[in-house]
């Protein structure tokens, strides 16, 4: 293993006055790694994502992104220094409304990073083709499609120019068609190496990108692995049980379709 | 008999016309002065500081639950009809008083619009905003405020047309408006028949003026829901 992770957590912990989210998370993200958490709904799984870019300060344990102590940061400043850092891409998008596609790329660049207007939207207008984009330029984002909204989203985050990558249930919030489109975005960026820590609920998609994927449960972490070992191998009974509902009754991927479509239903099959 | 209720009228058209642009002229001054205030007003109302939240709080809720007919004769008695600036002695007449009566509950009603728009933006848009590194006043400035006056819009324009109506009561402390030259022509002219035709005019007048206003406001509030 490479010596120093760019996301460190050790025992964080955080609560809303009594509930208790995180109950002690340790977590190591390496450059260029895809990690994925995955777990039932209300195991601290955003919770963990937005601890780090600093919208949640945990109550307890150590967080840092490369050498920044994010647990012990207190001025505006300090957060923003962070945030240059650190992309998010939120369930319901967020664009912002009054704000063209391009202007929705280039506002941050400008008025954050103090880039010049040129030079921003010509990498801007890069980025909309990289997701595919670039013919709705000039389009607000009441125009467009969930999933669409959602790479426009993922642009702007990579507008930035982001070291890592947060994705808090992207595909969560879309309808099935343009799960694809999306997944196939995200994708693209950890091939190229872009650090990228996803909450997600697609277990197929984790599998197949991940390099690390954590099971969170109740605000711990049970189990962690390579995407091979948690999907294929999971040693944690709720961990074998969690994935036998969300991939189906065999609780692991298909290798190769079957020649017989009959064969393959059972993946279809739900869970109630 | 009628020709001459309608001659009546065609000849003090003009000095309804002078009248009324006397109320347009109040109109206009007494949203303008409550907008600035309003605005200046509903930023104290979110103030970090306890105090100033206070006094823009009360500052709202006095002048929003006074009558208005109880404001404008109080701006014009409490007034003094000039004003000493460094020896020059300028007038304050009765039609600015009226006016400064108007932006007193104008101003509550802006800084309520505006307090409200600021709330109706959702949280997200913050949280993405600081996600992007931007700090508060960025904030305030590219993402909050450029999405609040869109959605101001319709309200201020209908409290507009309100103040507009409200400025009929300025004939009650003298000053020479639309409703007032109706009264002096009634009282002139002395038919019950031109009366009656004169007040259906101002009615007509008032009509003209903020219908349009009214229309063009539904036209907004369907443009921005967004």
């Amino acid at each position: 293993m490479p010596s120093e992770p760019l996301i460190s957590l050790r025992d964080v912990q955080l609560a809303f006055g009594d509930n208790r989210v995180l109950k002690g998370i340790d977590l190591d993200v390496q450059r260029g790694q895809a990690v994925s958490i995955i777990g039932p709904s209300g195991s601290g799984k955003s919770t963990i994502l937005r601890c780090i870019t600093g919208l949640l300060r945990p109550q307890a344990g150590s967080l840092r992104v490369a050498d920044t102590a994010v647990h012990a940061l207190s001025s505006e400043a300090e957060f923003i220094a962070l945030r240059k850092r650190v992309g998010f891409v939120f369930q319901q998008y967020n664009l912002f409304p009054h704000l063209s596609v391009l202007e929705n790329l280039v506002i941050a660049p400008l008025k954050v990073l103090g880039r010049k207007r040129p030079d921003a939207e010509r990498e801007a207008m890069a980025l909309l083709a990289k997701v595919r984009m670039e013919h709705k330029a000039d389009a607000y984002p009441g125009q467009l499609s969930g999933g669409q909204q959602q790479r426009v989203a993922i642009a702007r985050a990579l507008a930035m120019r982001p070291e890592l990558i947060l994705f808090d249930e992207v595909t969560s919030a879309l309808d099935p068609e343009t799960v694809g489109e999306v997944l196939t975005v995200i994708r693209e960026l950890t091939e190229e190496g872009m650090t990228c820590v996803l909450v997600t609920h697609e277990m197929r998609f984790a599998e197949e990108i991940s390099d690390v994927v954590y099971f969170t449960e109740n605000g711990l972490i049970t189990e962690f692995g390579s995407a091979e070992q948690i999907f294929q191998h999971p040693h944690n009974p709720r961990t074998q049980e969690f994935l036998r509902h969300a991939l189906g009754e065999s609780g692991r991927r298909q290798h190769k379709p079957a020649p017989d479509v009959l064969s393959n239903l059972s993946r279809y099959s739900l869970s109630v | 008999m009628v020709t001459e209720v309608f001659l009546a009228l065609w000849q003090w058209s003009p000095a309804l016309g002078v009248g009324l642009l006397q109320n347009i002229l109040i109109s206009i001054t007494a949203i303008g002065l409550g907008t600035v205030a309003g605005l200046l007003v509903g930023a104290l109302a979110m103030s970090p500081l306890a105090p100033l939240r206070v006094a823009a709080r009360v500052w709202v809720q006095v002048f929003r639950n006074a009558p208005w007919l109880v404001l404008i004769y109080f701006t014009t008695y409490v007034f003094p009809f000039e004003i000493s600036v460094g020896g020059h002695y300028l007038p304050f007449p009765d039609w600015l008083k009226v006016t400064v009566g108007l932006a007193l509950p104008a101003s509550a009603n802006v800084a309520e619009i505006f307090r409200g728009a600021i709330g109706s933006i959702p949280s997200t848009q913050w949280e993405a905003a600081r996600s992007l590194a931007f700090d508060r006043g960025q904030i305030f400035r590219s993402i909050i405020l450029p999405q609040c006056f869109k959605r101001m819009l319709p309200p201020w324009m209908n409290l507009y047309a309100v103040v507009t109506m409200g400025t009929a009561l300025s004939s009650l402390v003298g000053v020479h408006d639309v409703i007032d030259t109706a009264q002096i022509a009634s009282n002139t002219v002395n038919l019950t028949g031109f009366t009656v035709l004169i007040y259906f005019s101002l009615l007509a007048l008032f009509f003209a003026y903020c219908y349009p206003i009214s229309r063009l406001t539904q036209r907004l509030e369907r443009r921005y829901a967004f």
